[in-house]
């Protein structure tokens, strides 16, 4: 993926840059007259999700989505570093978010790195054009961080495997065309790691269940996925039996974006502390716009170093002297970053609005529609998906500070 | 403005980082600092001399007066080691005696002064007064002009590195305005000068009194440039210090994790309860992001706005990184960590001297809001 493309010149970067830049502002669609999902986890009704496959479709067909990955299985063939500017003018422009996240941004790099050649035929640009949803089977109700002790089982019975067992969080799970599994195929194997495979699994197979799951907002976007019996071809199994902890491993590495090779684009908008700067300016304490209150400013200004240095940390991934003695610690600690700050700038943001701080969603008399009250509420789903933030803490400690297991 | 902060990193830079931390390592391990801690003036002179060799006191001074002619960016990976090694000696005071002059002397004392500089002759400034204030416009001290010299009066306090500096640049008021004087060793001498007691043990800070010193009116640095000068004296200062101080946080976290990883409680190593686990990651994280800043700052450094924006938001995000990282080193070395013995306490007075070093957070943030918002 893009390594062994050479890089390209500044001239032609910057070609590249003043096209995609002319094509956003030409193409991103007007805000449509229902609310768009902030992120990925968000997506709840049909009108949304038709809208958004056929945004990612429309930026991969001008050219703007998984331009590093190869071309044989429909991506772009060219350098990493086109992908990185179409992403950026994506942003620019103030694009809605890819859909398709868990195939754009997991499942597909994970098949590129660990695939074989007839699964990236297959899946790859099915991910890229929207028309194939991907949703991932990891967590279960009763395990959650502790994601190795996974008890779905497979069992094979033949050419299938018959699969039974329940699955949480299921995103897009009522949309999904495939989902990434990890169940128990060896019940008895020494350790309970050693037990789980990874599978390529259809969604559209007699047996499997979506039921969607209320989310603490009110709203929906998640499934608990449900298999009774369900029989998936034998194929399916990705890797070898036994393998699935590894390879779920890796995907989490994907999902946390501690590994590079995603398709591009980006699936959640993060307000900014931009964002909340302009807030303070439309808002009031004591008769005054709530900016000009020196104590209100001061926490703006917390908010941006903060934003500035989360940003600059992951610009400066890319200068290797400055990584030379933990070369995973900014790769690891990413998601930490970013997932807290983000809950706490929308908690902060509700705090500016005041009284109105107290209206939600669907009043009409709320803050820019309530956006900062569910965008607050939903910022959970990212200290928590994923593995938790205290998980994540864990991860740095143990394997970039080199501190003892818990 | 804009919002987006931009990091790079030059050869010299990447270069400077591997030889200094080589270079601090062997001068400067713990058993050295501690001596040096007990040692009258505090650093050793062959090492400061090696540093001239090195031409690390000349990497900021242009060619032309002798220097390598690179910028401030290329100091800080220096400095970033020195602070990792709790290094003390008038390095930095130098570097900032030679920034003042360069932002605000003139050529004839740029030509004077400079080379010597590089050649590891000491020099410092002497800024700050009884009051304790940052703001550079708040001058007691005093010089008056009469037949062609001027007449200083005053106090300085927390003059880093006075005794043995052989240029000293004094900030005084001067006909209701601000400004800059250049004093030669001569004028120093006639200066009374006490050492100070100060929390970082490492520093050598000292009190001096102007009263009686009289020096030509050519010693008045450029005043058409003097407010430019304290502006660039305090970026300055402050980038260094925030290079001393992620050098310094991060042999912290490692002095730190080295001790979670031997000392057992309950038949368990205590690096592996979360309740000290957790937070040492987030004095990591925090660290990770005050050298993004670090390095940020100094690259964009010579542009004014935006080096000023970035050089402000990297003091005002280390400090208390440093601080919380140093704080809760002496808290985790539990008993251990309220000796004198336990290097903890080391870095802690380190990251409370560097925050009284060209204003603290609260003060950056203070001016950042004027420039942000």
């Amino acid at each position: 993926m893009g390594a062994s493309v050479s890089r390209p010149s500044q001239a032609e970067l910057d070609e590249y840059r003043a096209d995609a830049s002319a094509w956003f502002e030409e193409n991103v669609p007007s805000p449509p007259d229902f609310m768009l999902p902030l992120t990925f986890m968000e997506v709840a009704t049909d009108e949304q999700f038709h809208f958004l496959c056929d945004w990612q479709n429309k930026v991969y067909q001008a050219g703007y989505l998984g331009e590093s990955w190869p071309k044989e299985y429909g991506g772009g063939g060219l350098h990493q570093a086109f992908q990185d500017i179409a992403t950026d003018e994506m942003g620019k422009h103030n694009s809605p978010i890819m859909l398709n996240t868990i195939g754009l941004s997991w499942a597909g790099p994970l098949l590129l790195d660990m695939g074989t050649h007839e699964d990236c035929l297959r899946y790859i640009s099915g991910i890229l054009s929207a028309e194939d949803i991907w949703c991932q089977g990891f967590s279960e109700p009763e395990n959650g961080s502790d994601l190795g002790n996974a008890q779905t089982r497979a069992v094979r019975d033949g050419d299938e495997w018959v699969i039974n067992g329940t699955k949480a969080w299921t995103t897009h799970g009522t949309y999904a065309k495939y989902m990434i599994l990890l169940a128990r195929t060896i019940p008895d194997a020494p350790n309970k790691y050693a037990g789980l495979s990874f599978f390529l699994a259809p969604m559209n197979v007699p047996g499997i269940e979506t039921v969607p799951i209320r989310k603490l907002t009110g709203e929906y976007g998640f499934t608990e996925t449900f298999f009774t019996d369900a029989r998936i071809p034998a194929a399916c199994l990705m890797g070898e039996e036994g393998q699935g902890w590894a390879i779920a491993m890796r995907t989490l590495e994907y999902e946390r974006s501690a590994r590079g090779g995603q398709a591009g684009g980006y699936s959640i908008t993060v307000p900014d502390a931009e964002e909340a700067i302009d807030l303070a300016r439309r808002t009031r304490r004591g008769g005054r716009p709530a900016i000009e209150d020196p104590i209100v400013r001061d926490k703006l200004v917390e908010f941006l170093i903060e934003n500035r240095g989360i940003q600059l940390c992951g610009a400066r991934q890319r200068l290797a002297p400055l990584n030379q003695e933990r070369p995973m610690s900014l790769d690891l600690s990413s998601k930490l970053m970013n997932t807290e700050f983000v809950r706490r700038i929308n908690e902060f943001a509700i705090s500016m609005q005041g009284a109105k701080g107290a209206y939600y969603r669907g009043e009409p008399q709320s803050v820019d529609g309530g956006i900062w009250q569910r965008a607050y509420l939903n910022a959970f789903s990212a200290t928590i998906g994923g593995g938790t933030s205290q998980i994540q803490a864990n991860i740095v400690a143990e394997h970039v500070l080199g501190l003892p297991k818990s | 403005m804009s919002r987006r902060g931009r990091i790079g990193l030059s050869e010299e830079q990447a270069e400077l980082l591997e030889l200094a931390g080589k270079y601090c390592r062997d001068k400067s391990p713990i058993e050295t600092v501690r001596r040096l801690i007990d040692d009258e003036l505090g650093h050793e002179p062959v090492v400061f001399a090696e540093m001239a060799e090195l031409g690390w006191l000349g990497i900021a001074i242009p060619e032309g007066y002798g220097g390598a002619g690179l910028g401030l960016a290329e100091v800080v990976p220096v400095l970033e080691q020195m602070g990792r090694h709790l290094m003390g000696g008038p390095l930095l005071s130098t570097t900032l005696a030679a920034q003042a002059l360069l932002a605000g002397g003139t050529d004839a004392q740029k030509s004077q002064v400079l080379p010597g500089l590089v050649a590891g002759k000491p020099a410092t400034l002497a800024l700050m007064e009884a009051h304790g204030d940052w703001d550079p416009g708040q001058i007691e001290c005093h010089a008056e002009r009469s037949r062609g010299a001027l007449a200083l009066r005053g106090t300085k306090s927390l003059v880093l590195d006075a005794k043995g500096a052989q240029w000293i640049v004094v900030s005084v008021d001067l006909d209701g305005s601000p400004a800059l004087v250049l004093l030669d060793r001569e004028a120093i001498e006639t200066c009374k000068c006490r050492r100070e007691t100060v929390i970082d043990e490492t520093r050598r800070s000292y009190q001096l009194v102007l009263d009686g010193v009289s020096v030509s009116e050519n010693a008045l640095l450029d005043v058409s440039k003097a407010s430019a000068a304290f502006q660039h004296i305090e970026l300055a200062g402050s980038l260094l210090a925030v290079a001393e101080m992620c050098g310094g946080a991060v042999s912290c976290i490692n002095y730190t994790v080295s001790y979670l990883n031997a000392r057992k409680q309950f038949g368990r190593l205590i690096g592996s309860y979360q309740a000290l686990k957790h937070p040492v990651v987030d004095a990591h994280v925090r660290i990770e992001q005050a050298r993004s800043h670090l390095y940020a700052a100094a690259h964009t450094f010579e542009n004014d706005e935006e080096g000023e924006i970035a050089v402000r938001m990297a003091k005002a995000h280390t400090g208390p990184a440093f601080a919380y990282t140093a704080d809760r080193a002496i808290q985790f070395h539990g008993g251990f960590g309220f000796t004198y013995e336990c290097d903890a306490q080391l870095y802690r007075r380190r990251a409370l001297w560097c925050e009284t070093q060209y204003g603290d957070a609260l003060h950056h943030r203070r001016k950042l809001a004027a420039l942000v918002l």
